[in-house]
């Protein structure tokens, strides 16, 4: 069971520019966005050359043809999270999006028995991304529920003993993160989302850095919404998506108010479109959900369970190689056990910036700072760190390629 | 290897070994300014005094956690501000500013900017010019405060 690095890097026309100065580019940056193969390069041309026009409005064979792609992309991004109803999929701009949708939805009047108010607790975690703590937050703001949160262990893993605190019968939403894009972490959700539903509460789960590994099955999950954001997976940006369980789409109110959202309008009053319509205000990215589709046709013509192999000897190799790096401290698991792809770390005497510089000056494309996770840092004591983050193009010699600039980032900085 | 360009030895001895560091009182305005893509930060305090009729910088001091470029670039500030008529020092700061703003184009004026003219480099890099602007934006803000002025246009 194995893939061919070489053919699938053949796919990335991006991986063969130079950088610097004539560098080979070795892009260790994909939790941050990844790379696009051809074929959705392609699909966005072929859209826009052959296929453009408005969705569901426009009478005539352009407006059909973008219809059937965009609805055909729905079908395509629910078959590859194991949805049985493409109703279940709504497009979003982002991730970002899709929580601060769901969080909006439960907060407003209109949401019924969704509804959060005082009394109310929202539980999420100390190593969200600020895109899932955020929303919460002005949840809490604008119900006057409580927010509370699981701490983080040493080793980066969700400290579970608080779980019998934390959600109980004053508990509305559970939110966390399927995969930690910092730390690589990749968390308990059945078993979280169990105490979560026996508690009554709901469960949201921000699969932004799992679904590009094909990581996701809603179906088996155990939750209520999921997010996340095409351009992590090979597809485009401006298009991300919320999975969300239908009666749930049903019962929750309208996020955005415009064009298409609605069934009929009034002066005064509105009824709205059955979901996921009810959702997607506006004429949406429809060519960047043409391109997800692409993505997910891509990525499901790949042998995922080989892909994830070969993510997680890299990994083992990276985990390996830095080790043996003096002054280095990972973040997070230090063995590639129910973790993912990015390795996040600091290096006494040599601050993240300047190692991403030295990093950068080789080629080497990493990402540094905190990684819109700034109260995990804190947790751990770090104001920063370096993060690389593997993908299928990676190579064994690309993590070959980070520890010698590592190193010679120590020795710039005078540190070895 | 362009990586001299950015990092000039002035840049790394800066960083090595900071001037002026150190909160310090008695101090007229404190400020905590924070670079939010990368999490630094930098406290800074300035004292004014009375120069002839006109207000001039009797200290800055500072503590600050960072890259060699944030650092360094602090540490250069108070060395060329410290002393100076306000006025001046604005002048400078307002120059350094314009330098950061340039990328790959005009020769930084050495009289004016004396050490600073070392970072002439960093322009080069965006993502690196809120790094080398931090402090001095610290700075102009606490000077502000400090002589009871509004803040200047580049928070």
């Amino acid at each position: 069971m194995s893939i061919d690095v070489a053919r699938i890097r053949k796919d990335f026309p991006i991986l063969d520019r130079t950088v610097r100065g004539g560098r080979p580019l070795v892009y260790l940056d994909s939790a941050n966005t990844s790379q696009k193969p051809r074929q959705v390069i392609d699909a966005l041309t072929d859209f826009y050359e052959r296929h453009n026009a408005n969705i569901h409005r426009a009478t005539h064979e352009l407006g059909e043809e973008a219809t059937a792609a965009y609805e055909g992309a729905r079908i395509k991004v629910a078959g590859f999270i194991g949805a049985s109803d493409e109703t279940e999929v709504v497009f979003t701009k982002n991730i970002s999006e899709a929580i601060n949708l769901v969080a909006y939805a439960l907060g407003n009047v209109a949401g019924g028995r969704l509804r959060i108010g005082e009394g109310d607790e929202i539980v999420i975690t100390e190593m969200e991304h600020h895109s899932n703590i955020v929303p919460w937050q002005l949840l809490c703001q604008r119900t006057g529920a409580t927010l509370r949160w699981f701490s983080v262990t040493p080793d980066g893993r969700l400290d579970l003993d608080q779980a019998d605190d934390l959600i109980n019968e004053r508990t509305k939403v559970v939110a966390f993160a399927h995969q930690s894009n910092v730390l690589g972490t990749i968390n308990p959700v059945a078993d979280i989302a169990a105490r979560a539903h026996a508690a009554g509460a709901l469960v949201l789960v921000d699969a932004a850095q799992s679904v590009p590994h094909g990581l996701l099955d809603v179906g088996s999950l155990g939750a209520d919404f999921v997010g996340f954001t095409g351009h992590k997976m090979c597809g485009p940006t401006g298009i991300g998506v919320l999975w969300a369980r239908r009666e749930l789409l049903d019962e929750m109110p309208p996020f955005l108010g415009g064009g298409e959202m609605i069934e009929t309008v009034w002066m005064d009053r509105a009824t709205y479109a059955p979901p996921p319509h009810k959702f997607e205000a506006g004429t949406m990215p429809i060519a960047q959900a043409v391109g997800l589709g692409a993505a997910v046709d891509y990525l499901s013509e790949l042998d995922l369970a080989a892909v994830r192999a070969h993510e997680r000897n890299l990994v083992e190799r990276a985990l390996h190689a830095l080790a043996e790096i003096d002054e280095m401290r990972i973040l997070g698991p230090t063995v590639p056990v129910d973790r993912g792809s990015a390795i996040s770390f600091t290096l006494e005497g040599v601050h993240p910036h300047d190692v991403s510089q030295v990093l950068d000056d080789r080629g080497v494309a990493v990402r540094a700072g905190h990684h819109c996770a700034w109260p995990l840092h804190r947790a751990l004591g770090v104001q920063s760190s370096t993060r690389a983050s593997f993908y299928l193009y990676n190579t064994p010699e690309e993590v070959d390629a980070l520890a010698e600039g590592i190193r010679t980032a120590q020795k710039f900085f005078g540190v070895t | 290897m362009q990586l001299e360009s950015m990092y000039q030895e002035i840049i790394l001895d800066h960083y090595r070994h900071p001037h002026h560091k150190g909160l310090r009182e008695p101090f007229d305005a404190e400020v905590h300014h924070v670079n939010p893509t990368c999490g630094d930060e930098v406290t800074l305090r300035v004292t004014i005094k009375d120069a002839g009729g006109e207000p001039a910088v009797a200290d800055v001091s500072y503590d600050a956690l960072g890259c060699s470029i944030s650092q360094a670039s602090v540490s250069v500030l108070t060395d060329l501000v410290i002393g100076k008529p306000v006025s001046e020092a604005m002048d400078i700061g307002a120059e350094f500013l314009a330098l950061m703003h340039s990328r790959d184009g005009a020769e930084p004026d050495e009289d004016v900017l004396g050490d600073a003219v070392v970072f002439a480099g960093v322009a080069k890099y965006p993502a690196r010019i809120k790094c080398a602007l931090l402090g001095w934006m610290a700075w102009k803000d606490a000077t502000a405060q400090a002589i009871g002025t509004p803040d200047g246009e580049h928070r």
